[in-house]
């Protein structure tokens, strides 16, 4: 038996996750990932547009079952999730490591920050509707309730920096409140997302809830900013300079864009995002005999 | 003829103390705008009812900088202070009910009965909402010590002239925040008398200013640098332009844009409450009422019935003078919208969908419209996809739960929904299914100051009314 | 049995199951939409040439009731006198529709009515409460008939219709009917203990399918009688009918209709509801005392244009 320094490492293909299913990209292009020092780390898939296109539909096939899944179920099939990424944590410590520089410490402290802030948002799943719904007193004989369903498929940029803390951060309060979701990794650092992904399709998420790209976002943002069967965006990964143009193609459909202005990621993280993709439904109905 | 023939119940138009000119409301003082002076007309007869000195470009500066100067003090002001400034004008609004009622329908169209029973009340009952909650935001879960955004640029529309500037303005200055306002050019003369009402209340100058202009005065307060935050209702068309406007600042926005609400009629429904809750769902208002339930849905079981009971109800709506208190159906708001509405009824007939409407003898002058209902309707009918505004509805059929869910969500617009069924279980299915920001379930165009109004998709974001009218104006 | 010559709803009627099925399967009323459409229609503003129409008319409407027992038959003589001409001073006010009296003193009503157009009707079936034998309630049909009562205004067994012993019901609408003979049959649903406006649709469809030619609100003996929800529900009910049928049938608010305001909004109800064929005391009546003195008033205030006062019109 070779010593473990002799044994040549098998190299992993980073791939898309769409539907479900890990394509390359359509386009059959990859783009070069470095590391923190400039190293090669991996050719990634360069998504396409068409990669979007079918992302889209993706995320909207999946709307209609996560969404109307139980809070609980959501909060269940979450939770599980972050079971899975605990035990993956030597891999995304290396992973946010070779990302992002620093110490070996530090990426561990942020995988580490991540899952348990996966683990809070599994835990709103079945809380935020109470917080953010309620009964109405309307003056009139009439039982009047509001509660907040999902905005539906949501497009989302993700923090370019943080690769993985920040991308759980951004992802979270999305799936927790039912949403369906297009994501786009960090440009440059989006090794970390791939492997979520693959923890994400081992999971119990049903195929199609989320949907990574990874590529070029100033190329991919654009598509995701004009496609018509989105329903929001979260520019949180598109820096303030970048927003305007991506926020006049959104207004085609009255998309709903969250674009905040910094975020620290290790601080709580609060309502602000668990309140952008929703939508307050009020119903009405008369109380007689 | 008849045998009983309802003499004519005419409100005196004299209540409305109509002024030959009205003026706009900038930094506490009444003035007459830079802009050009209009005559605003009475719908029902084209005769003008008074003329109005609009705000020019230097209005909007003047307003805008007033507004920023008053924002300091008055969103220093204990909540509890600015408070008992609403109560006030919510008391003031129900003295002075009668008036704004006639001058809404003389300006409007609308009857009498709506603007006195439906308009006014509501208007009061939403600044006494709003007023006993600048005491408590604190309380109102977006945060332990939220704060006001600063300087609110509202642009309101036509259908509900009093009723949308009380919308808007009550929670804004609940929350602490100063106000632009600029009602519809063919709708200003109550937003003006409001801000009689507001001037008289005591409120220090500059935390309401009203401008009543036209497009280009809307335009110039969205793109003002000195505006914080704009709330928009009207169509989806100018919310869209306003959303890019915005794009890339840090304005805050929300927007109420159009609808094409289905009302969904299941064949256990209580059928004559459900012919009630159609009327009203496309009659209230002319139809013209962005929630409207535009699109009737009948399970097709019952669609004859249901069909032959609306006729014959709709041969007892009586349409005409707006200020005759037994008048349902009013005159249409302006030359435009009654072309709007004009030229999409004939794209119906052209298109092959069946038109009918009761007999009905419309006045000779002003903009009047029939009741008009469409059968043997499709989905892929203009009338059936665009937002007419007006008295028209589209009726489709359904077999199914699903069929219906299908496509009552089939639209771009997703403000409201009605449901009609006696099954439970059916009800909360439906309205968990529907993608819509209200659901009307055994009732419809039901409104109240506490609860929640607002749309999905490109019916437009944010929420009037409830503590979740709040979340538009704090910054939590 | 049944009177009713309408072939497809004949057979609903077959047994109590099938009743059952049937007046179960009427569409639901909403309370709440039901009071919404009333109030709405109440804020009609009936003025001038409608309002002096819609009191006169009313006036013909009114079934003059007096059923205490206190009664005598002076007191009978003096309300037919009054229903004969209402305004001694005014001979162009119409004579109202009937008077209504117990059984004992029909004969009394018909004497002091006798040449006039007024009818004579009378509450009969162990009045108000409908608990007796059937045989005892036809005797009481019996005899208001044979003394010349051209109305009966018979009471339905509530408590087996809540019980769901429809047929039970229909059958003794049914037998009251033929004992009628030429009169007509009002039937009392007592609204007020029927509690819901599903089991108002209910009950008027099964009057109408037993053949009453009015369906009535109330005896007038409990404090709550002839609502506008209750009064629209049954109004929808005759109008229905007469969709299935091609019959009309009629439609009696009794009990707490003590105003010309009221009156008139309830002529409201009729006319755009029902429908103005029904605008007809053939087909609608007012069963009421003390209304018609405020109809009076209204009309001398109409005709003057002074208010009127209560000494001037006659107290009985």
């Amino acid at each position: 038996m070779p010593d473990e320094a002799e044994r040549l490492r098998i190299r992993k293909t980073y791939k898309l996750y769409v539907g479900g299913a890990f394509p390359r990209s359509e386009s059959g292009r990859s783009y070069p990932v470095l590391d923190a020092s400039g190293e090669l780390l991996a050719h990634a898939a360069q998504a396409s547009r068409k990669d979007v296109r079918d992302a889209v539909v993706a995320a909207r096939k999946a709307f209609a079952g996560w969404a109307g899944a139980t809070a609980y179920n959501r909060g269940q099939v979450l939770y599980r999730v972050a079971e899975m990424l605990d035990g993956r944590r030597e891999q995304f410590t290396a992973e946010v490591h070779a990302a992002e520089g620093g110490s070996a410490r530090s990426a561990g402290a942020q995988v580490d920050a991540a899952i348990d802030r996966w683990v809070h948002y599994a835990g709103w799943a079945d809380k935020y509707a109470q917080v953010a719904g309620g009964t109405n007193p309307v003056a009139g004989p009439y039982f009047n309730f509001s509660i907040p369903e999902p905005t539906g498929v949501v497009a989302v940029v993700a923090p370019q920096e943080s690769s993985m803390l920040g991308l759980v951060s951004v992802l979270g309060p999305v799936l927790a409140t039912g949403n369906t979701v297009v994501v786009l990794a960090s440009e440059t650092r989006p090794l970390p997302a791939v492997s979520l992904a693959e923890v994400l399709a081992t999971s119990d998420l049903p195929g199609g809830v989320v949907n990574l790209l990874t590529g070029y976002t100033a190329e991919l943002a654009p598509w995701l900013a004009g496609h018509r069967d989105v329903n929001a965006m979260d520019l949180t990964g598109v820096t303030a300079n970048d927003r305007a143009p991506l926020q006049v193609k959104a207004a085609d459909n009255v998309k709903r864009v969250f674009a905040p202005a910094s975020t620290d990621w290790s601080a709580e993280p609060g309502l602000a995002r668990l309140g952008a993709f929703v939508e307050t439904k009020t119903v009405w109905h008369p109380i007689g005999v | 003829m008849a045998r009983f023939e309802y003499a004519p119940a005419p409100e005196s138009r004299e209540i409305a103390r109509l002024k030959p000119s009205y003026q706009i409301f900038v930094d506490g003082a009444f003035r007459d705008g830079s802009g050009d002076a209009i005559k605003t007309i009475n719908p029902a007869d084209e005769s003008p009812l008074a003329e109005v000195a609009e705000a020019g470009p230097s209005d909007v500066d003047d307003a805008v900088r007033a507004a920023r100067r008053a924002f300091e003090t008055w969103s220093a002001l204990p909540g509890a202070e600015r408070g008992k400034y609403l109560f006030r004008i919510a008391r003031a609004i129900q003295e002075r009910g009668r008036e704004l009622a006639v001058l809404e329908s003389l300006d409007n169209g609308k009857p009498i009965r709506e603007s006195r029973d439906v308009d006014v009340p509501l208007a009061a009952a939403h600044f006494f909402y709003y007023a006993g909650w600048a005491d408590k935001l604190g309380y109102a879960g977006l945060g332990p010590a939220p704060r006001p955004i600063g300087v609110a640029g509202q642009i309101i529309p036509w259908n509900f002239p009093l009723l949308m500037a009380a919308w808007k303005l009550a929670p804004a200055l609940a929350c602490g925040n100063t106000v632009v306002l600029k009602p519809a050019e063919t709708t200003p003369l109550t937003a003006l008398v409001l801000a009689e009402i507001i001037a008289e209340a005591g409120l220090p100058p500059g935390v309401v200013n009203v401008l009543a202009g036209g497009p280009a005065i809307g335009q110039a307060i969205v793109e003002h640098d000195g505006v914080d935050k704009i709330a928009f209702t009207g169509s989806t068309d100018v919310g869209k332009i306003i959303q890019r406007t915005l794009a890339g600042t840090s304005k805050r926005l929300s927007l109420e844009l159009g609808g094409k609400a289905a009302n969904i009629i299941f064949d256990d429904a209580p059928i004559d409450q459900a012919v009630e809750g159609i009327v009203n769902g496309i009659f209230f208002n002319q139809g013209q009422v962005c929630c409207a339930g535009s699109r009737l849905l009948v399970q097709e079981s019952v669609a004859e019935e249901v069909v032959t009971s609306l006729r014959r109800r709709l041969t007892t709506l009586r349409v005409g003078d707006p200020l005759d208190k037994n008048t349902d159906v009013g005159a249409i708001n302006s030359a435009e919208q009654l072309a709007r509405i004009r030229e999409l009824t004939e794209s119906g007939v052209s298109e092959g969908a069946t038109r009918w409407s009761p007999p009905c003898d419309l006045p000779e002058r002003g903009y009047w419209f029939v009741p008009t209902v469409f059968t043997n309707v499709s989905q892929a009918h203009r009338i059936a996809r665009e937002e007419i505004f007006g008295p028209v509805l589209s009726v489709l059929t359904f077999r199914t739960p699903a069929e219906a869910i299908e496509k009552a969500n089939n639209t771009p617009y997703g403000l409201s929904a009605g449901v009609w069924t006696e099954k439970g279980s059916r009800i909360l299915s439906m309205a968990s299914k529907l993608r819509a920001g209200v659901v009307w379930a055994n009732t419809f165009n039901r409104f109240d100051p506490s609860s929640p109004f607002g749309g999905y998709k490109e019916s437009g974001f944010g929420r009037e009314g409830g503590r979740h009218g709040l979340e538009a104006y704090l910054d939590a | 049995m049944t009177t009713l010559e309408h072939p497809t709803l004949r057979d609903v009627t077959r047994d109590n199951g099938t009743l059952r099925q049937f007046l179960h399967g009427l569409p639901g009323v909403d309370q709440v939409g039901a009071e919404g459409r009333a109030a709405g229609l109440a804020t009609r503003s009936i003025k001038t040439t409608a309002k002096a129409w819609a009191i006169d008319t009313a006036i013909s409407m009114v079934d003059l009731t007096t059923l205490e027992g206190a009664d005598t038959p002076g007191k009978v003589r003096s309300i037919c006198a009054k229903a004969i001409r209402p305004d001694p001073t005014d001979p162009s006010v119409p004579s109202v529709a009937a008077v209504c009296v117990y059984p004992d003193l029909v004969s009394t009503a018909v004497g002091a009515l006798r040449g006039s157009t007024v009818g004579v009707a009378s509450v009969a079936t162990a009045f108000p409460s409908g608990r007796a034998s059937l045989e005892t309630k036809l005797h009481d049909v019996h005899d208001a008939v044979a003394a010349g009562a051209t109305e009966i205004d018979m009471v339905i067994d509530r408590g087996a219709f809540l019980a769901g012993e429809y047929l039970q019901v229909f059958d003794e609408i049914v037998a009251t009917r033929q004992a009628c003979g030429g009169a007509h049959l009002k039937v009392i649903l007592e609204t007020a203990e029927l509690a819901t406006l599903d089991n108002v649709r209910r009950a008027s469809w099964l009057a109408l399918l037993a053949g009453g030619d009015f369906i009535k609100t109330s005896t007038g003996k409990l404090t709550v009688s002839a609502t506008p929800p209750v009064s629209l529900v049954m109004l929808e009910a005759v109008r229905d009918f007469h969709d299935a049928t091609g019959e009309r049938r009629g439609v009696k608010l009794a009990g707490g209709i003590r105003t010309s305001k009221e009156a008139v909004r309830f002529l409201v109800m009729v006319n755009e509801v029902a429908g103005d064929e029904w605008l007809d005391p053939h087909l609608f009546r007012f069963g009421a005392s003390t209304l018609l003195n405020d109809l009076l008033q209204q009309r001398h205030k109409l005709t003057t244009g002074n208010y009127d006062g209560p000494d001037y019109v006659t107290v009985d």
